[in-house]
């Protein structure tokens, strides 16, 4: 451990040094002032469509040149270059719903699954992955998967490498309302809960270096290309927006990105990894449903600023968001415990809370296209098919995913993309009229396959090899010991539970 | 003098104390125990994974009496901690040497 241990804390300090040089480096200021001008300002009209651009979420340079008066006006315009106030705040309220997600609520849910011994583990695991995401994030990551000078389909680009030139102001190319940096933020809980995620294939038998390896370069390896390819102006299955997409493919909030993503790169990771100790032999039950419910609540509440945010506006997109995704994890959850029900004679709290996880996970990429009928279906089958995958498939394959990553979202995400292109509808969502017209209510779902073996592709291939990397490397799991000890006090020196007789 | 043994279902404790101090039985000592008997134990399932759960949680009480209270100790006892369904507990009695009340040196009947 000792020399190992020392190299690794040698490489965090290392890689800080870097990090802060970088930023001091940065001197350039975040805005330029605008040029003083003596051309003609903004009419009237031109400013009145401005902010009747504001409160429809719309284009106002389009609608300012649209209501006539000096081109001078565009830019000079008091509103150019601002964000609006309202589409702001709740995308500050989303992003800050969206970590919310991770801190506390994947945290406990998580962690009421695991054993006593290992709950704090995963908790640090959470934890570390949020601070080193975060990092990663504003150096990269962002620019990676938002910036265009590549002009690549797959990669983005450097310019906003430590998050240069991301201000308060909008960015058109993905918000005309908000702060480039409050999407900066809202995309980075979308990288952080996304590993997060992936993690749960492993707990109890990963040693926290790894753990934190493995964030590290799948962020930069599979995430970062996926997100661009996706959600990318210049992305290679960005359907929506970009009309030279190789595949228009459709994913309004994360179903290939969050939840394909994680839940095909948990099934690697866990059979690269191994099973537990004793798996199948010594009881593993979960030490608190207790835990588990107010963490998946929590997720559920947290999931709206994940679904209705990802409209990146407080809009009728937004609205329709809120309520199919409320939908379907409320059916979702009610029909998992009703197949226990007739399976076993009895719904339990864990199969209450699967089912709302599964239905959320699975409306996901479909919440802000389709209507609300659809989102019953959604959620009737995104319990389905995934309870069955947990309680069934998995017993007959026999790998070891520990919280049912694969199960609930790899099985749901995949579901809810091929019903997203079965069910969206240009009635809900006008920005598919806008390069998808004929292939809505048609061959969408063709589209929607073919991103979906593209997604499975680099999530399978690129964790296999990050896993098998490591594992040739630092090692991805702790020793015999510490393993039987508990990653509580092996990694972290602390245990999560102490009880003392009273005096 | 003896000493009483009980292993009951935890939600007869309240009961089961009730009923002894109603017979005069001055103080036990009471610990959450675990075992098994013919009740046997049960099965919990999360998400498909089936745990068989052997030991079932109980009440152990610990009761020294007076020879002339311990009949009625018993039936007390019995009587309280009665559901008629099978993992009611049992009830052991064994004689008792000797008792001390550490406090007073009290030794006998009058240190239970």
């Amino acid at each position: 451990m000792s020399s190992s241990g020392f190299r690794f804390r040698q490489l965090i300090l290392v890689l800080c040094a870097f990090g802060f040089a970088a930023a001091a480096l940065r001197a350039a200021p975040n805005a330029p002032a605008r040029p003083e001008s003596a051309a003609p300002s903004a009419t009237v009209e031109q400013r009145l469509a401005a902010l009747e651009a504001y409160v429809a979420n719309r284009d106002p340079a389009q609608a300012m040149r649209a209501a006539g008066g000096p081109e001078s006006g565009v830019d000079s315009a008091p509103l150019a270059g601002l964000a609006g106030p309202a589409h702001n705040t709740w995308m500050m309220i989303s992003a800050a719903l969206v970590l919310f997600m991770t801190l506390p609520g994947l945290a406990l849910f998580y962690g009421g699954l695991v054993r006593t011994k290992n709950v704090l583990s995963v908790m640090a695991w959470c934890l570390g992955i949020t601070s080193l995401v975060t990092v990663l994030w504003w150096a990269l990551g962002y620019s990676l998967v938002f910036g265009q000078n590549f002009h690549s389909a797959m990669l983005g680009g450097s310019e906003y490498f430590f998050l240069r030139g991301v201000t308060s102001a909008p960015n058109p190319a993905y918000s005309f309302w908000v702060s480039q940096n409050v999407f900066a933020m809202f995309q980075l809980m979308f990288a952080i809960i996304t590993p997060a995620v992936i993690i749960g294939t492993a707990v109890e038998r990963m040693k926290f270096s790894a753990v934190l390896a493995f964030t590290t370069l799948w962020l930069l390896v599979v995430y970062c290309p996926l997100a661009h390819m996706v959600w990318g102006a210049t992305g290679f299955m960005n359907g929506v927006a970009n009309p030279a997409a190789h595949i228009h493919a459709i994913d309004f909030a994360g179903g290939y990105v969050v939840e394909m993503a994680s839940g095909w790169s948990a099934l690697m990771l866990c059979i690269v990894l191994g099973k537990r100790l004793g798996f199948g032999r010594t009881p593993m039950a979960p030490h608190s449903l207790v835990l588990c419910m107010v963490g998946a609540g929590m997720l559920w509440v947290g999931w709206y600023g994940f679904n209705a945010g990802s409209a990146v506006a407080a809009d009728g997109i937004a609205a329709n968001a809120f309520t199919t995704t409320t939908l379907a994890a409320s059916v979702a959850a009610g029909v998992w415990g009703l197949l226990e029900y007739l399976w076993r004679g009895k719904a339990s709290v864990l199969g209450f809370c699967t089912g709302a996880v599964a239905g959320l996970v699975t409306i996901t990429p479909a919440c802000g296209f389709v209507e609300t009928g659809a989102a019953i279906w959604i959620g009737i089958l995104g319990a389905m098919v995934p309870f069955l995958f947990c309680t069934k498939v998995k017993a007959a394959l026999g790998y070891d995913d520990a919280l049912d990553v694969f199960g609930v979202h790899g099985v749901g995400g995949t579901v809810g993309i091929l019903l997203t292109g079965i069910f969206a509808t240009t009635s809900v969502n006008p920005n598919l009229s806008a390069h998808l017209a004929p292939l809505v209510g048609h061959s969408l779902w063709l589209e929607q396959v073919k991103g979906i073996a593209l997604t499975i592709g680099l999530a399978v291939v690129g964790t296999a090899l990050i896993a098998l990397l490591i594992k040739a490397t630092i090692g991805l799991r702790p020793t015999v010991e510490a393993e039987q000890e508990g990653l509580d006090l092996s990694d972290h020196g602390e245990e999560g539970y102490i009880y003392e007789p009273k005096a | 003098m003896k000493l009483i043994i009980a292993i009951i279902k935890p939600f007869k404790l309240e009961e089961v104390k009730d009923a002894l101090t109603a017979v005069g039985v001055e103080g036990m000592t009471v610990s959450e125990a675990k075992g098994f008997g013919r009740q046997k134990g049960h099965t919990e399932i999360y998400r498909g994974n089936e745990y068989t759960v052997d030991f079932l949680p109980k009440v152990r009480l610990e009761i020294a009496v007076a020879d002339d209270v311990a009949a009625s100790a018993v039936e007390a006892i019995k009587k309280a901690g009665k559901t008629g369904k099978i993992g009611d507990g049992k009830i052991f009695v064994m004689g008792m040497d000797e008792a001390i009340r550490i406090r007073t040196d009290e030794r006998g009947e009058s240190a239970v």
